[in-house]
């Protein structure tokens, strides 16, 4: 297919440009052209979750948007999640809770929960288990998930009441 | 601790308190899987990479009469075009190769016939539809039973059925005949004062990792290839390569990738020697990435079968007499489960007399592949609705029915071998105890069921070495891929053998060109059998650092000990050297010492692993829906290396359980088309789907193991179907003769519709 477009969008916080065929995917666009091979493929037809990201804060399945979709967009993958002081609440609560196994379904899961944490802080275990109902994990029957996603929420609540106090 | 413990040698009671064996660390790989760095099979990437795409077969069963690959040869942007006509002449086993890329016919809709390598995924896949391939359309066949009359539609006009009896003489879709007697069945069923038979069909269900196959393959201008893949077993990849590309071993370096899920599934090689084929008629690196559909349509599903059961049982409650049939689909080629589905369906109980047939038929669709516990989730599904009807007619608890009647050390199993010392009773006995099998459940349209199941763990061969680094730390090279916290378990048991934190053990998995021969990180084998490989290779090094320690001292080696992470002399007690102070005077006293492990598990006789299972489930009369409510996974696991792997292995063989229990399936229309290619429509369980399911660890050490371990990973899926069904006949008052219980055969089972 002739006519590359270019994109310019914000990944993980940086200003990015790439060039990208309009048939190419977002999830295709991460990984094969940026090299951001976190976000991974079990599907591409939406019924995973695996390649789930943040667009715009919104969580979407990367293989249902085209790449040429976000320009001037903001776009979060799993690579965004830890910052300079270290892994995010949610990665450290899925370490500590043994929330993975094979690990495929991690980096998608990981962004479904923090979705659901950046807009419901205090979510109730079948609050939880409904939201993450679209990430399907295959080794782990979802209930340390669950439990970790209920323990960063904690975490995270607790870290904003210091912010406020600090 | 010396290794392995003679068989005849008592457990001891108490054994040695231990420090590292039962601690929960932080599964190894955790960080890199959380933050995005860990390399699966996809991510493999390449200068000058090429994208390989598959052309797959629309029909169940045909003869191809020609191929024409030259439009998409000249199509821009495609590298390469390969057929089976790119494979040497005569390589491999027939099966395999025309599995791999088909030679004159098709067998499944699926079948590979060819591919292609581009520039771009998308361009390979256009390149695809321009290559011309004409059939002869020929009738499918794919129901087990109908595939076994004589006047099926034939899948290989070559195959005779094997048997005791030798080879038959006519072609047939049966593939093997196997049978296993034990006693006289006629005599024991002539005893029996109740007597129940049912007949169940299971349909075939995929094992529904996330991760697609996916493989990457580089040539080197030697000829030598470099292939990258996600695989339960890296070795077995090799050696696949090796036979179907007429290639040395030596030529053949595999790399196995993170892996994201497997069952069964990935101990099959799929597009590994497709990727190879592409890249050296490209010249340039091809990768091969198999779609969603691809996965569910041409990959190994677990077989559908057709079970019948007859057990007999005397009013005292013993069981007396059983026999079944097992029809096992083992897809487009032989090599079903029902060996091991006929080793499992009455193992977890002594019975006098009994007589197992199994039948491995040919079908037109996918080549079944191993899935956690192979074959033996189908045949407990049917055996333990029997046994439950038992109990009923005998008005026994079925838990104290199943007591009553349960293998036991010396047990010798209809298929022939004696159990070892194995955990049977003591499940049941824990079980039991449970507050969960008394419990009140709280409602109408609730019901309880429970089921017993086992799984006889392999061992198989591995390999390990442990390199002695110079600050006192060791690296320790693992030949088995790191399934679900495998190497965690194998790490562990190094660090215990050598007296050592886990955090002074690194650990990897090695490829092909770096460490022995390794089976396939499957059968339940793996925090054994590379446990073992991993402990042989801890005393490897402590022996050979005795040696050190004893000339350094200019003492016999014989006097020298290692005791908690201290070498000593028995002739000087002023002389003690740690792991650590050693390690760093190797290097001035003979150089590096590398310690290698390298094991048959097989040679060992032992145990499996039994679980009996607790399942409270609630049915809604009008729309048939079942949920799952409470979940009790009773299972001896020998020792727990890492009880919370343990438990998730638990939790996640369960809730596979309850989707193959209720709703997973590969559902074919009749002409052979897969009907459910997606996972909207192929259901696996969401976080909406399975309760918290609660483990209970039974700890009955298994002898052959210097710290009693025992497989643990596939039990947990085995009697989860027969527990939902034996609470569902709660319920219902009616036994569930089929696999998947659907909403809609649940109501026609109770007449509703």
């Amino acid at each position: 297919m002739d006519g590359k477009v270019r994109v310019q969008a914000t990944i993980n916080g940086q200003p990015v440009e790439f060039l990208c065929e309009p048939r190419q995917s977002l999830l295709e666009c991460l990984r094969d052209v940026l090299g951001l091979t976190g976000t991974k493929e079990g599907c591409s037809d939406g019924n995973c979750g695996a390649c789930s990201v943040l667009l715009n804060g919104r969580l979407v399945n990367s293989c249902l948007v085209l790449g040429v979709e976000v320009d001037g967009q903001e776009v979060t993958t799993v690579e965004g999640l830890a910052g300079p002081d270290g892994l995010h609440p949610l990665q450290q609560a899925f370490i500590d809770h043994a929330a993975l196994q094979c690990g495929y379904c991690t980096p998608g899961m990981l962004l479904a929960a923090k979705a659901l944490l950046d807009r419901e802080p205090e979510p109730s275990e079948e609050r939880i288990r409904q939201w993450l109902a679209g990430n399907l994990c295959r080794c782990t029957g979802y209930d340390r998930i669950v439990r970790a996603v209920q323990d960063a929420a904690r975490r995270m609540r607790r870290e904003a009441d210091a912010h406020a106090e600090g | 601790m010396p290794m392995p413990r003679d068989e005849h040698q008592p457990v001891p009671e108490e054994p040695a308190p231990l420090r590292v064996i039962g601690t929960r660390p932080p599964l190894y790989g955790a960080v890199d899987k959380v933050t995005g760095r860990a390399v699966f099979g996809a991510d493999i990437s390449l200068p000058g990479l090429l994208h390989g795409k598959v052309l797959r077969s629309p029909h169940a069963h045909a003869r191809i009469v020609s191929i024409d690959t030259s439009r998409a040869e000249s199509y821009p942007g495609v590298h390469a075009v390969v057929t089976a006509r790119d494979l040497p002449e005569g390589a491999g086993e027939r099966f395999e190769r025309d599995n791999t890329l088909a030679g004159d016919k098709v067998l499944y809709v699926g079948h590979p016939i060819a591919a292609v390598a581009a520039e771009s995924p998308h361009i390979a896949e256009e390149a695809l539809a321009l290559i011309d391939v004409q059939y002869e359309v020929l009738p499918p066949v794919l129901d087990v039973r109908r595939a076994m009359e004589a006047d099926a539609p034939l899948l290989h006009e070559a195959l005779r059925t094997w048997s005791l009896a030798g080879q038959a003489a006519s072609p047939s879709n049966v593939a093997e005949h196997l049978q296993h007697v034990k006693g006289d069945p006629e005599r024991g069923f002539a005893e029996a004062d109740v007597i129940v038979e049912r007949s169940f069909t299971t349909t075939m269900v995929h094992q529904g990792y996330i991760e697609p196959h996916a493989s990457t393959a580089l040539w080197h201008p030697d000829g030598s290839v470099t292939v990258w893949t996600c695989t339960q077993g890296a070795f077995p990849v090799r050696e696949h390569l090796s036979s179907l590309l007429h290639l040395s071993m030596a030529r053949i370096r595999v790399v196995p990738t993170e892996i994201g899920g497997g069952f069964g599934g990935k101990a099959s090689s799929y597009v590994d020697v497709v990727a190879a084929l592409l890249a050296r008629k490209a010249g340039r690196p091809a990768k091969v990435v198999m779609g969603r559909d691809e996965v569910l349509k041409a990959t190994g599903p677990t077989p559908g079968t057709f079970i019948r059961v007859r057990m007999g049982a005397r009013r005292d409650g013993r069981i007396v007499a059983a026999e079944a049939e097992l029809c096992y689909e083992a897809g487009a080629y032989p090599g079903s489960s029902v060996g091991s589905g006929a080793d499992t369906i009455f193992a977890c109980y002594d019975i006098p007399n009994a007589r197992v047939d199994g039948y491995d038929v040919v079908v037109n669709k996918p080549r079944t592949s191993s899935y956690r516990a192979p074959g033996a989730t189908p045949a407990v599904f049917a055996v333990e609705q029997v046994v439950d009807e038992l109990a009923e007619r005998l008005g026994i608890d079925p838990l104290e029915f199943r007591l009553l009647n349960c293998a036991r050390e010396g047990t010798r199993r209809v298929s022939g071998q004696p159990y070892p010392r194995v955990g049977f009773a003591e499940v049941l006995e824990a079980a039991r105890a449970h507050p969960h099998y008394r419990a009140p459940l709280g409602g109408p349209n609730r019901g309880r069921g429970i089921a017993f199941g086992y799984w006889g763990n392999w061992a198989g061969q591995s390999c390990c070495t442990i390199s002695v680094n110079a600050d006192g730390t060791v690296s320790l090279l693992s030949g088995s891929v790191d399934v679900s916290g495998a190497l965690t378990g194998i790490a562990m048991q190094a660090a215990e053998e050598l007296g050592l934190e886990l955090e002074q053990v690194q650990v990897r998995v090695a490829d092909t060109a770096s460490i022995g021969y390794t089976d396939v990180s499957a059968g339940s084998r793996t925090t054994f059998g590379t446990g073992l490989a991993a402990i042989e290779a801890a005393c490897d090094v402590i022996a050979q650092m005795c040696a050190r320690a004893a000339r350094l001292w200019g003492v016999p080696v014989e006097t020298v000990s290692y005791d908690r992470a201290a070498f000593t002399t028995s002739l000087d007690p002023t002389k003690r050297l740690s792991f650590r102070e050693l390690a760093a005077q190797l290097s001035a006293t003979g150089g590096p010492v590398m310690g290698r492990g390298n094991v048959d598990g097989d040679v060992l006789r032992r145990g499996g692993a039994p679980g009996l299972h607790i399942a409270d489930v609630e049915l809604d009369p009008e729309t048939g829906k079942v949920t799952v409510l409470r979940y009790t996974a009773v299972q001896d696991v020998g020792r727990a290396v890492h009880p919370g792997n343990v438990e998730g292995q638990i939790k996640g063989g369960v809730a596979q359980g309850i989707g193959w229990a209720l709703y997973e399936g590969c559902f074919y229309g009749e002409d052979g088309q897969l009907l459910n290619p997606t996972l909207l429509d192929n259901k696996l369980p969401t976080a909406m789907d399975i309760p918290e399911v609660e483990p209970v660890i039974v700890e009955v050490p298994d002898p052959v193991h210097p710290y009693g371990v025992r497989g643990a990973g596939e039990t947990p899926i085995v009697p989860v179907a027969g527990a939902i069904a034996n609470a569902l006949y709660r319920i219902t008052e009616r036994r569930m003769e089929r696999l998947p219980m659907t909403p809609a055969y649940i109501l026609e089972r109770m007449g509703v519709i």
